[in-house]
């Protein structure tokens, strides 16, 4: 971690967004984890792609498990309020928050073990509901704050950094969201800021679930030759297959893109990602073969990343349960009792 | 035959014993409702199986013109329907009394005891005769011995042909048939034995201003006049028909006239863990929530129960308990969860809990434990039991008053932070240990950050011991102002007796009548029914004031009394248990015979105390 604090002052220079707030307005605590960690630049993607957005910070909720991944959420947005749970139930506890408060951003992040371990139930049904939110896994394939123990993210034939060999097979959070039927999931990788940025902000603007499983190395316990997650053999065997850009509402789209290789998918607010396939082959609309060209890459090797799926025509949980569009914890008690008169209509039921 | 039971009007148990899946529930609470209608109080208990058909089941009326609500430990008359039980069924009627039976078949077992009287209705014969296909003739002969049990009890057949109309409303064609396989009971009761039976009811007006409800119908009546609006569960017996109660109150009084919409999130969670923690989000972020579970989903749920404890987080979980260990036996009841609430999770934890007696209380302590969950910022338990969620009880009418609005506790508004130089949550600004919160989307100076690990009154991370010390102690001031703001026991000492019982829950229907019946014996005793914990002042002064004390309970390992004695100075030894755990619900003959066995031998050794009763 590094111990010297930036000071509170901003320079009257920097950049300044819709709101009129600089990067520094959303940015959070000092991060506790180790110099070099892919985590702080997540983190830091997360306050440039909520700065662009201009993001009330109020209205960002951070939600979080347990693990280094965990801890980041008090690294970003200090302006909105964070909710470090217990380990592997932040999606159960962004399904709550989100039923009281639908009007907010809730942007969960959580780790490998605490996605595809202890919390893999909770995550599946995160996505079968389609809670509107983002979902980010910094996912390490380790163990960190237990030094280094395998994650389920491992691959077969991984080292340790103690030496033993991993045999058993990884399970791949977005093949596994794929299947679920998730509508939006992407991978990405912690040292890709150009990438990952954009997609942090689609993933922010999407109407449902959002997946975004970005490869963060652990310099600690897993950079060492003979991991499979490391930094160096991330970079060697990752491979873009779509690049998502984010166009806000008020931004045309503009000719930066040849035609019938720009794909936009408008989001629900009106605002659009444009998809570029940097592998003609790959569709990232149909679940199908998506599914299987992902899983084709990653047996000879390789990551393929980007916005591998996406589908904006789901309902997200509160369209399926009919919910107002007010959020639920703004409504006033004259709109939720019955009063004694509507009582005296339930008793008469049970004379 | 042997001669009948002397004349008893408006006093006798009925018990019916059938297969489940065979519609007897319907025959079952058609007679029940047609005496409360009689203006007669009534009483319903229903053992039933953890199964969908084909396994024996029981229901009990108690008719009971003193108004008691337990089980008085009799069977005057049985119903033998299920072939498989009779042998016990048969066993189980009280000397004098009366067995009813399918006599299509001949069954010279059933006529072996000489001290009952036997009455043979060919009830399936009279089906069979008069009506078409397997599935009807099963459900009819269950509602042609309700016609057989009209006839004996002298029951007003206008009542129960007003009633299926009721039921029916939407398939006027089913009262016809019900109604005729009432009557075929009826007829052929009327033409071979002498009715009414010396045992039978007459009509009262003790039953206006009463209805029949159960516990987890009135709970969840409870949770939509809160102002819940998030429910979050996931099913387990004998909790589900809570939340299929407020699911099917809100489809009713919570849809927005103007837009259809629904004003409520009805979440079946994953499991129960994922049920508690959409309850925590929802109520960190505002809204009013809750869950139902059993025994084994509060197992689950511990470890979110200490981090909504330490981070506190309001929450509101109903605890509708069954016979344990482990997965036990689901359709039982039992008070088994006492200690595991009270103290849920690792770690210093100590929760709220509040102990209805009844579905009339079911329905205000669920308005109690949102109050007291947002007043005090931490989880509260409320600890019914399938015999009150399941069963129908004959309560008071419940009370409702238009100017109750929700106590949010020590939540800012926007304007107030707006106000603020800086935002602490966890601060003991009052010296009530109790801090401020605030809403996630108010602003950005509201924001803090809500976590299980250790955290200074700031809201900040901590490894410091005195800094993880100060919430921890105040943690227990907390404790302190929860003691306050708790029901308070109710309190019985019109005895002004040495003796006193210590009870909570659904034993207190069988604790009333067991002290009348005590007082017959000349025994006078004192009653305190605790509503709540952490215990309140009150307990500790009738602890005190008593020299022998009956905790009467429904668990094997007294858990209520170990918790008296954690938590309060009485002497141990002057503690006695009475244990009912063999997940029927308790009976009054229990408790007396309980209490006079101790006392009795007392009273012989030391008549002078006998001044005492």
């Amino acid at each position: 971690m590094t111990f010297i604090a930036k000071p509170k002052v901003t320079h009257p220079s920097l950049p300044k967004n819709a709101l009129g707030l600089t990067r520094r307005d959303y940015e959070g605590a000092l991060s506790t984890l180790c110099a070099g960690c892919g985590h702080d630049s997540i983190t830091a993607a997360i306050v440039e792609a909520s700065w662009e957005l201009s993001l009330e910070p109020q209205n960002v909720v951070k939600l979080s498990g347990i693990g280094c991944s965990s801890k980041t959420t008090a690294y970003f947005v200090s302006g909105g309020h964070g909710f470090n749970s217990v380990h592997g139930r932040m999606p159960s506890i962004a399904m709550g928050a989100n039923a009281a408060n639908r009007d907010l951003h809730y942007i969960g992040v959580s780790g490998d073990g605490d996605t595809l371990s202890i919390g893999l139930g909770q995550f599946c049904h995160a996505i079968r509901r389609n809670v509107n939110m983002l979902y980010i896994i910094e996912n390490n394939g380790v163990y960190g704050l237990t030094k280094g123990q395998f994650s389920a993210s491992a691959d077969i034939g991984t080292r340790a950094k103690k030496g033993e060999t991993n045999f058993q097979p990884p399970i791949d959070p977005v093949l596994l969201a794929i299947t679920l039927g998730a509508t939006f999931a992407a991978r990405s990788f912690s040292g890709d800021k150009q990438q990952l940025v954009p997609l942090i902000q689609a993933g922010m603007k999407h109407k449902g679930f959002a997946l975004i499983d970005v490869l963060s190395p652990c310099v600690t316990f897993n950079d060492h030759e003979g991991s499979t997650k490391s930094y160096a053999y991330t970079r060697e065997h990752y491979e873009p297959a779509v690049h998502a850009d984010f166009v806000p509402l008020e931004r045309e789209i503009t000719a930066d893109y040849a035609e019938g290789e720009a794909l936009p998918v408008v989001m629900h607010d009106g605002s659009r990602i444009v998809l570029r396939k940097l592998d003609a082959a790959y569709d990232p609309t149909n679940r199908i073969t998506a599914w299987a060209q992902i899983q084709e890459r990653m047996k000879a090797g390789e990551y393929l990343t980007g916005l591998l799926y996406v589908e904006s025509s789901q309902s997200e949980f509160h369209d399926i349960n009919g919910t107002p569009d007010a959020p639920l914890n703004s409504l006033a008690y004259e709109a939720l009792s019955p009063g004694a008169k509507g009582l005296e209509k339930v008793l008469a039921r049970y004379r | 035959m042997p001669a009948s039971t002397a004349t008893r009007i408006n006093d006798f148990a009925i018990k019916i014993a059938t297969v489940n899946g065979t519609g007897s529930a319907s025959a079952n609470s058609l007679l029940m409702k047609s005496i409360f209608r009689s203006g007669i109080p009534v009483m319903g208990k229903n053992y039933f199986p953890s199964n969908i058909q084909g396994l024996p089941t029981w229901y009990e009326i108690r008719v009971t013109r003193d108004g008691y609500v337990a089980r008085s430990g009799r069977v005057e008359i049985m119903v033998a329907m299920n072939a498989e039980t009779y042998a016990r069924d048969v066993k189980e009627v009280t000397a004098g009394g009366y067995l009813i039976y399918d006599s299509t078949w001949p069954r010279p077992a059933l006529l072996k005891r000489e001290d009952i009287t036997v009455l043979g209705v060919p009830l399936a014969r009279l089906c069979n005769e008069n009506f078409n296909g397997v599935r009807t003739r099963i459900l009819m002969k269950n509602i042609c011995y309700a016609g057989v049990l009209a006839a004996l009890l002298d029951l007003d057949l206008e009542r129960i042909r007003e009633l299926l109309a009721e039921t029916y409303a939407k398939k006027p064609q089913l009262v016809d048939s019900n109604m005729k396989a009432i009557q075929l009971g009826y007829d052929y009761a009327r033409q071979n034995f002498a009715c009414p039976l010396p045992l039978h009811v007459e009509k009262l007006d003790q039953t206006a201003g009463h209805i029949m409800i159960d516990g987890n119908t009135a709970a969840a009546l409870g949770c939509v006049f809160a102002g819940a609006t998030v429910a979050a569960w996931y099913p387990i017996t004998p909790s589900t028909s809570l939340m299929d109660a407020y699911k099917a109150f809100c489809d009713r009084m919570r849809i927005d006239p103007a837009t259809g919409r629904k004003n409520f999130a009805f979440i079946q969670a994953e499991d129960e863990l994922a049920a508690i923690g959409m309850v925590i989000g929802a109520m960190w972020n505002g809204a009013r929530a809750f869950t139902a579970t059993s025994g084994p989903g509060i197992s689950l749920m511990n470890e979110f129960l200490g981090l909504a404890y330490y981070s506190e987080v309001p929450a509101v979980i109903f605890d509708i308990q069954r016979v344990g260990p482990s997965t036990g036996m689901p359709t039982r009841t039992q008070q088994c969860d006492i200690m595991e609430c009270a103290y849920a999770s690792h770690g210093d934890t100590r929760h709220v809990c509040l102990y209805p007696a009844n579905p009339e209380e079911c329905f205000y302590m669920a308005l109690q434990a949102f109050d007291l969950a947002e007043r005090l910022q931490t989880p509260v338990l409320v600890l019914s039991d399938l015999d009150i969620g399941m069963n129908d009880w004959m309560c008071r009418d419940l009370q409702w008053d238009d100017g109750y609005r929700p106590d949010r506790g020590k939540m800012l508004r926007q304007e107030q932070v707006e106000k603020l130089e800086k935002f602490y949550r966890y601060i003991d600004k009052d010296g009530d240990g109790i801090g401020y919160r605030t809403l996630p989307g108010m602003h950005p100076k509201a924001a803090y950050f809500t976590r299980g690990s250790g955290h200074t009154q700031y809201g900040t991370y901590t490894e410091d011991s005195t800094e993880y010390q100060i919430v921890l102690d105040r943690l227990l001031k907390k404790w302190d102002t929860a003691k306050k703001l708790v029901p308070r026991a109710v309190i019985d000492a019109t005895a002004a007796s040495a003796i006193g019982i210590v009870s909570l829950g659904s034993c207190d229907g069988a604790i009333h009548e067991a002290l009348d019946v005590l007082q017959t014996h000349g025994v006078g005793v004192d009653y305190m029914r605790v509503r709540s914990f952490p215990f309140t002042e009150d307990v500790e002064r009738f602890l005190a004031a008593h020299q022998l004390l009956f905790v009467v309970e429904q668990n094997r390992d007294a858990q209520f009394r170990a918790l008296l004695t954690l938590e309060t100075a009485v002497d141990k030894a002057k503690l006695r248990s009475l244990l009912h755990y063999n997940g029927l619900p308790i009976s009054s003959a229990f408790i007396v015979e309980g209490v006079l066995a101790e006392i009795r031998p007392r009273l012989r050794a030391q008549p002078q105390d006998a001044a005492h009763g």
